[in-house]
């Protein structure tokens, strides 16, 4: 290898194009472009490095200027405090329930409606497609007013199935599965017809799982997106103790003030489970995100 | 036979009817009928909760075309579109390209770019109010050395809305990036060996090759931008509240306000039905230009 890149280098040297991307060795203007790169990046996670940092420290030191870049002591007095005096571990609780049950209710609803609009023939099947297709285009954010109106009647202020409902309109799951569907062969449902299989196990034992892969990206971003809901539960929820993460942790700042160490110990409670998610399942959320944006990962 | 196959036919509708039926009731409840009821409202005068509700025609429509506050909202939410939507995409642009010719660090910068972009709204929102806090924020080292003083970002009317469009781009360039990616990798790699027979430089063949080709990407991540941006509402509320003195106050904002402090049902969906004309007009708007600018 290094034998061979010196001529290599050489002609490359006359044509004047640094090449990385054909595995070349390194050159000078390479190296520039992945300092830079690493700079960019370092300069990204920085907030991040901050926030984690901030809640490492005791209160007092957060205030000293110029500001430590390396919590000294190191203490874990903000997360102790934030755990007993707010009710953050009671928010993990609402926004795990109202995020799990909507992840399954969309990606079992929405799959078995996508089954249909695939498979079957029925009268209106063109109408509805075109229905949910029209939703892309009404903003969800508009409709707070009317939704809030109908929670109110229905009584569902301050209650799960008031955070929940709402968010289970995601006709994008709908159309997704439709198309993953139509590519599966035609074949098996014809044969699993004639050894007379039910439309229910054709689509859990055949159409299921051949589209496991998408199923479990659709889920983990459907999860994430649901944890991460702002608007809705902001508004469907007045009482403390029913709050989602999201909207409890504003509540927090109003109550301490200016407590950085906490504040940023619950910012980074409230990021942690999140990041997890995506640290771990990587592959499966740009999948996801592909996916919604319209292209196949 | 004939009765076997309308059988059959029928078994088939019923089945149909059963997967379709749970999803479409609730959409036609959680989603179409709110949809209509904001049409309907927009023509009544009617308070949020309770008392009379009077049917007022176009009133309202009238009131919002001479209500200055509303064309503050508009011409702010417009300002925050141009403050974000170009430079975004630009950047996940650059990010994707810096991205793609790693190796061993690919996924670890990778990540560091998108993790922001998995984060709710309000931890985002925290960790700047902290960062540009007025007098500790680690931010002020940077505005002491600059502009020899400290900045309240959030407080002033001429930095809020810039530096809401800087945390929103930190918080989302990494979904642009992601898509940028993927168009990246869908370009073969027939293309550059060509054009390194022809002895093409890096610039042209970004120039010749990678932009025309990366085209269709770039216009799906400009029409989502745009659609998304103009429906800003979450980080204004948290980071500044539509002040100070309604410099950035945002048409969602402004609908929230009536509705929720002012409890006036029929203006605020008045003000819905504006921003959904504004983005209907806004993405035929842009598709226009897109494909005049694929053609040249």
């Amino acid at each position: 290898m290094s034998q061979a890149s010196a001529p290599i280098r050489s002609t490359s040297h006359e044509s004047s194009a640094p090449n990385v991307r054909k595995g070349r060795s390194p050159n000078v203007l390479g190296l520039i472009g992945t300092f830079f790169t690493l700079v960019m990046a370092a300069i990204w996670v920085f907030p991040l490095y901050w926030a984690v940092v901030t809640s490492l420290k005791r209160e007092n030191d957060v205030l000293i200027s110029p500001p430590d870049f390396f919590p000294n002591p190191l203490t874990f007095d903000a997360y102790i405090s934030v755990l007993r005096q707010s009710l953050i571990l009671r928010w993990y609780w609402n926004s795990v329930l109202t995020a799990l049950v909507i992840t399954f209710l969309v990606i079992v609803l929405c799959m078995i409606c996508a089954y249909a609009i695939s498979q079957l023939e029925f009268p209106g099947k063109t109408f509805l497609y075109w229905l949910f297709l029209a939703g892309f285009m009404i903003p969800a954010q508009a409709l707070i007013v009317p939704l809030f109106i109908l929670m109110n009647d229905l009584s569902a202020i301050n209650t799960y199935q008031g955070i929940i409902l709402p968010q289970l309109m995601l006709p994008i799951t709908i159309i997704i599965y439709k198309q993953f569907f139509d590519a599966v062969p035609r074949e098996l449902r014809d044969s699993a017809m004639i050894d007379g299989a039910s439309e229910w196990r054709i689509l859990f034992g055949i159409y299921l799982p051949i589209n496991w892969g998408i199923t479990w990206a659709l889920s983990i971003i459907t999860f994430i997106g649901a944890w991460n809901n702002f608007l809705w539960p902001f508004i469907v929820t007045t009482s403390e103790p029913m709050m989602t993460i999201p909207v409890g942790i504003t509540q927090v700042t109003d109550q301490f003030g200016v407590q950085y160490a906490r504040t940023m110990a619950v910012a980074v409670l409230a990021g942690l489970p999140v990041a997890v998610v995506y640290l771990i399942f990587q592959r499966r959320v740009t999948e996801g995100i592909m996916a919604t944006a319209g292209l196949k990962g | 036979m004939t009765s076997g196959r309308q059988k059959r036919k029928w078994r088939m509708w019923r089945n149909a009817f059963v997967l379709v039926a749970p999803f479409t009731l609730l959409y036609l409840l959680f989603f179409i009928y709110p949809t209509w009821r904001v049409l309907q409202l927009s023509l009544y005068d009617a308070q949020l909760i309770g008392g009379e509700q009077t049917f007022i025609g176009l009133e309202n429509y009238r009131d919002i075309w001479e209500d200055p506050l509303f064309w503050r909202s508009v011409r702010n939410t417009l300002y925050f579109v141009l403050l974000t939507v170009i430079p975004n995409t630009a950047l996940g642009l650059v990010f994707a390209l810096m991205v793609v010719r790693l190796k061993r660090l690919r996924s670890m910068v990778l990540a560091a770019f998108f993790l922001p972009y998995i984060l709710p709204v309000s931890v985002v929102t925290l960790i700047f109010q902290w960062i540009f806090d007025s007098q500790f924020g680690v931010a002020q080292i940077a505005f002491q050395t600059f502009f020899d003083e400290n900045i309240a970002v959030f407080a002033n009317p001429n930095w809020a809305m810039p530096m809401i469009a800087f945390v929103t781009i930190w918080w989302t360039v990494g979904f642009n990036m992601l898509l940028f990616i993927a168009g990246l990798q869908g370009i073969g790699k027939d293309y550059y060996d060509a054009a390194d027979l022809d002895g093409a430089n890096n610039l042209q063949k970004f120039l010749y090759i990678t932009w025309p080709l990366l085209w269709p990407i770039t216009t799906l991540v400009l029409t989502l931008q745009l659609i998304l941006q103009l429906k800003i509402f979450d980080q204004v509320f948290l980071l500044t509240g539509g002040g100070p003195f309604n410099s950035t106050i945002v048409v969602l904002l402004y609908m929230y306000r009536q509705a929720f402090t002012r409890f006036d049902g029929g203006y605020s969906s008045t003000i819905a039905v504006a921003l959904f004309v504004l983005i209907l007009v806004a993405a035929i708007f842009q598709v226009r230009v897109l494909r005049s600018g694929r053609s040249t």
